[in-house]
């Protein structure tokens, strides 16, 4: 059962790729565009998927923390952080960009966790519209025409650095006390509340742990496009991360890792016929929810996944009554 | 001796629908206790004013003397009072040991940050955990089912499981609803020893819901009677079993359905 | 004055194109609670119908009129029985998810027969009132009169029909109301065709009053009138059309005394704040849950 040397070969294979890669031109540019966006997809379906999987919940408002995450880390590379601050300054602006988002993240599940149903849907969707208008009226960072300039310092080691990090943190949570919190929300609210666990807490800290890595998402986005505008980060920003998660199956990290791929190649093999890919995969999207509504994986994961102390050794010592 | 929980004059209303008014109610410590009457009554709103699900709009109630209306459920539930309920409320799509797993929320010592990175105490309490959740499993004759998913449990094993993770929240005082429902002669037979032995290894004291009246008069040492919301007989099972409020209560609905 | 009862005018025409949008949220919602996202984007093929029976068709008012609201009508119908009606039992998400991408394919759909914003010649040659500063056009007279009786229409249709009792009965429970005799899936369907007909009006209407559209134009409009479903209370009709209304009133409110610019970010912040302050909204209440 135990094949976790497995995951630090591929790891450690992967981290020599991401690193060689670039440096020998093993593929052109594009495809290597390609390959980061995809590293910061898998970030953002896998924390989107903490709300809209695991806690069962339904957040709209993702690309809006991604904006928040991409704006600040932006501002403190162009205009804050001296570039003498050298190898800290990048992964610094980044962190920012998620505590950023994370906080914002605070502010908004403390009113929408009043209540239930919907009513998250509600919130972030007003949300994710106020940070996209709210960013096209300050000038400052250059209103509706976007932030120029910007460094391309995310290069392919640090977005491979940065996507196991967050992979392996969520999965970290999912399969810890707080996660199952999370879980037992999911399926039972009023049970879970009545078993001991903090509702109202535990979804506050799930929803802050989701936003600051779409933080983190948006930072390195931001760093890969040297670019930011209000505009990439407007609704249909949210649904294609919608569709990767939903794609990928709710409540699986390894889906949302096969829902963010999926989505990544389909997109560009689709790319030539024109505006008809833009038809057929939102009806894949609906084929998916006809006939596996939870999505390839939904709610499985991979074996290999799981943390070896979750699972049990059974004591042989018990004696039945 | 002080009581294990004290309710005086609790009163709720739904609307302008009185749902319990007057209710007192006292459990000495290891006591077992039934809670019967007709359907509507007000039998679960007492169990839902006990465990803050509803907080009680009039009296107080107190565990081990200290005031719960007001409290949210998960504190209660960090007091030690456990339930089931009336329809299984199981976690269904997890397993087995997660359901029991979860009843230990605030048994965890380790923090937030700990839980992220997989480091420091997290390995060591999570094996704990895991561990005691096993043995309650084990007590229970549930053990090899840790893996299965809960809902794919037959429905006397999901019941039982219900028991188990309320066992596991380190409870003094349990509340069943309806413990026996959809249970046939010889099963309820087995729940009534069951019961009894939970309540002695895990030193319990006991409020039950039922209204399969040979479960209530076999193992309760105490029954109390409600119809609409109010107390009508309180005593032992043998002195209610006679008393002619009740058996008006029962009749007087039988009537009418 | 002038300028604020202009403005009023300018509100109320607004304000009566949301509202008909925010019925078509609100009627799904309160008998299937889904919140239908695709319901934007049939307003937009409202929008988009009026264009082509205005050019390619040359239709007259009412028959182009009547030609939106039966063709997003139909298309409600459609979309019910081939998207929604076979996840009435599936995880209420997937239905939610499926809306989204109906919305997709409807917007691209028509991205692929005009992929360039289109210019809606008028249907009326309207006439301008004058009275005391205020200018008054027959169209925005037209279309603040004709949302009202839509609105009317629906209020009776809701409250005093058999319909209404069943749509009713059908939010409260489905299962119940089928035993009972509701012939479920018929008023669903019925639901759906109502709320998208009128969504295909408003879409109609909104071409005549800012004649240039483009197949996204039903997301922001969409989302923003969903919005406003919410904030009057989402399952409420009444508190639907007054969450449009509101909604009118707050943009152009904003727009005649700030920078236009600053249009969406205050409405937003001020739905967002009542939506905190009334979680349910202002005429909804919460439903009692059973434990």
């Amino acid at each position: 059962m135990n094949r976790h040397w497995i995951i630090g070969l591929l790891l450690l294979a992967g981290a020599g790729l991401s690193w060689a890669i670039p440096r020998y031109e093993l593929l052109n540019p594009y495809l290597q565009a390609t390959l980061m966006y995809l590293g910061i997809n898998i970030i953002l379906a896998t924390s989107l998927n903490l709300i809209n999987g695991y806690l069962g919940e339904f957040s709209v408002g993702h690309a809006g923390f991604m904006a928040v995450g991409a704006y600040v880390s932006a501002i403190l590379t162009v205009m804050l952080i001296p570039v003498g601050a050298a190898i800290w300054r990048f992964p610094l602006a980044i962190l920012a960009g998620g505590g950023a988002a994370a906080l914002t993240g605070l502010v908004v599940a403390i009113p929408a966790f009043r209540t239930r149903g919907d009513y998250l849907a509600i919130v972030t969707l007003a949300f994710a519209m106020i940070v996209k208008s709210a960013l096209e009226n300050i000038n400052a960072i250059g209103g509706p025409r976007g932030l120029l300039g910007i460094e391309g310092l995310s290069t392919m080691p640090w977005i491979f650095a940065w996507t196991v990090l967050s992979v392996w943190v969520i999965r970290n949570f999912v399969y810890s006390n707080p996660g199952r919190g999370v879980l037992a929300i999911r399926e039972d609210e009023v049970a879970a509340e009545l078993m001991g666990v903090n509702t109202r807490w535990v979804k506050i800290r799930a929803f802050m742990i989701a936003s600051f890595f779409a933080g983190v998402a948006g930072g390195l986005f931001t760093h890969l496009l040297q670019f930011i505008s209000p505009r990439i980060f407007d609704i249909t920003k949210t649904t294609d991360i919608l569709v990767m998660v939903y794609l990928g199956g709710v409540g699986s990290i390894g889906g949302s890792i096969m829902g963010a791929s999926l989505f990544t190649v389909l997109q560009e093999c689709l790319r030539p016929l024109g505006v008809w890919r833009m038809v057929i995969m939102p009806l894949l999207l609906i084929l998916l929810m006809l006939f596996r509504p939870r999505g390839i994986m939904g709610l499985r994961d991979f074996p290999w996944f799981r943390p070896s102390v979750e699972c049990p050794q059974r004591p042989p010592e018990i004696h039945h009554s | 001796m002080t009581p294990w929980l004290q309710a005086n004059n609790v009163g709720h209303h739904f609307g302008g629908l009185s749902a319990i008014s007057g209710f007192n109610l006292e459990l000495r410590p290891g006591e077992l206790v039934g809670l019967i009457g007709p359907n509507g009554a007000g039998k679960t709103t007492v169990f839902n004013l006990i465990t803050g699900v509803y907080r009680a709009a009039e009296g107080s109630i107190q565990f081990q003397g200290r005031e719960l209306v007001g409290l949210t459920p998960w504190i209660i539930s960090g007091l030690g009072i456990a339930r089931t309920f009336q329809n299984i409320r199981i976690f269904k799509q997890l397993s087995v040991l997660d359901n029991v797993r979860i009843a230990y929320y605030q048994h965890a010592r380790y923090s937030l940050a700990e839980a992220l990175l997989h480091l420091g105490r997290y390995r060591r309490e999570e094996r704990r955990l895991t561990q005691s959740a096993m043995e309650i499993l084990g007590l229970l004759h549930l053990e090899a089912y840790a893996d299965e998913q809960a809902d794919s449990l037959p429905y006397g094993l999901q019941r039982r499981l219900e028991i188990a993770r309320a066992l596991a929240t380190g409870a003094t005082l349990l509340l069943l609803d309806e413990p026996a429902a959809g249970m046939n002669p010889v099963e309820v037979g087995q729940l009534m020893e069951f019961i009894g032995w939970i309540r002695r290894q895990f030193n319990l004291t006991i409020l039950l819901i039922e209204h399969q009246m040979r479960l209530v008069t076999g193992i309760c040492e105490r029954v109390l009677v409600l119809d609409f919301g109010v107390t009508i007989a309180e005593g032992r099972p043998d002195e209610i079993q006679n008393n002619a409020q009740v058996l008006e209560a029962y009749l007087g609905q039988a009537e009418d359905g | 004055m002038a300028y604020l009862f202009q403005q009023i005018l300018n509100a109320l025409q607004l304000g009566s194109i949301y509202a008909l949008i925010a019925l078509g949220y609100t009627m799904v919602y309160g008998i299937m609670t889904m919140i239908n996202f695709a319901h934007g984007d049939i307003f937009m093929v409202g929008a988009f119908l009026c264009f082509v029976a205005a050019t390619v068709l040359g239709l007259p008012f009412i028959p182009a009129l009547l030609l939106s609201m039966t063709g997003c009508a139909l298309l409600g119908v459609v979309i019910e029985r081939l998207a929604y009606k076979p996840l009435r039992n599936a995880p209420r998400v997937s239905a939610v998810i499926t809306a989204l991408g109906v919305g997709l394919v409807l917007e691209h759909l028509t991205l692929v027969f005009s992929p360039y914003p289109r210019h809606v010649p008028a249907l009326w040659s309207s006439a301008t009132w004058h009275v005391g500063g205020v200018t008054l056009s027959s169209l925005q007279a037209l279309i603040i009169v004709l949302s009202v009786l839509l609105m009317v229409l629906l209020d009776w249709l809701v409250r005093r029909t058999m319909l209404g009792l069943a749509i009713r009965a059908i939010s409260w429970d489905r299962t119940v109301a089928a035993i009972m005799g509701v012939p479920v899936d018929a008023v669903i369907s019925l639901t759906f065709a109502i709320g998208a007909a009128l969504g295909g009006a408003a879409g109609f209407l909104y071409a005549l009053a800012y004649p240039v559209i483009d197949p996204y134009m039903g997301v922001i409009v969409g989302w923003k009138a969903f919005i406003a479903a919410v904030v009057g209370g989402i399952g409420n009709v009444r508190g639907a059309m007054l969450g449009g209304f509101i909604l009118g009133a707050v943009e152009i409110m904003v727009a005649a005394f700030l920078p236009s610019t600053y249009r969406d970010l205050i409405a937003f912040a001020l739905l967002f704040t009542l939506l905190i302050l009334k979680p349910y909204g202002l005429l909804g209440q919460p439903r009692p849950q059973k434990v």
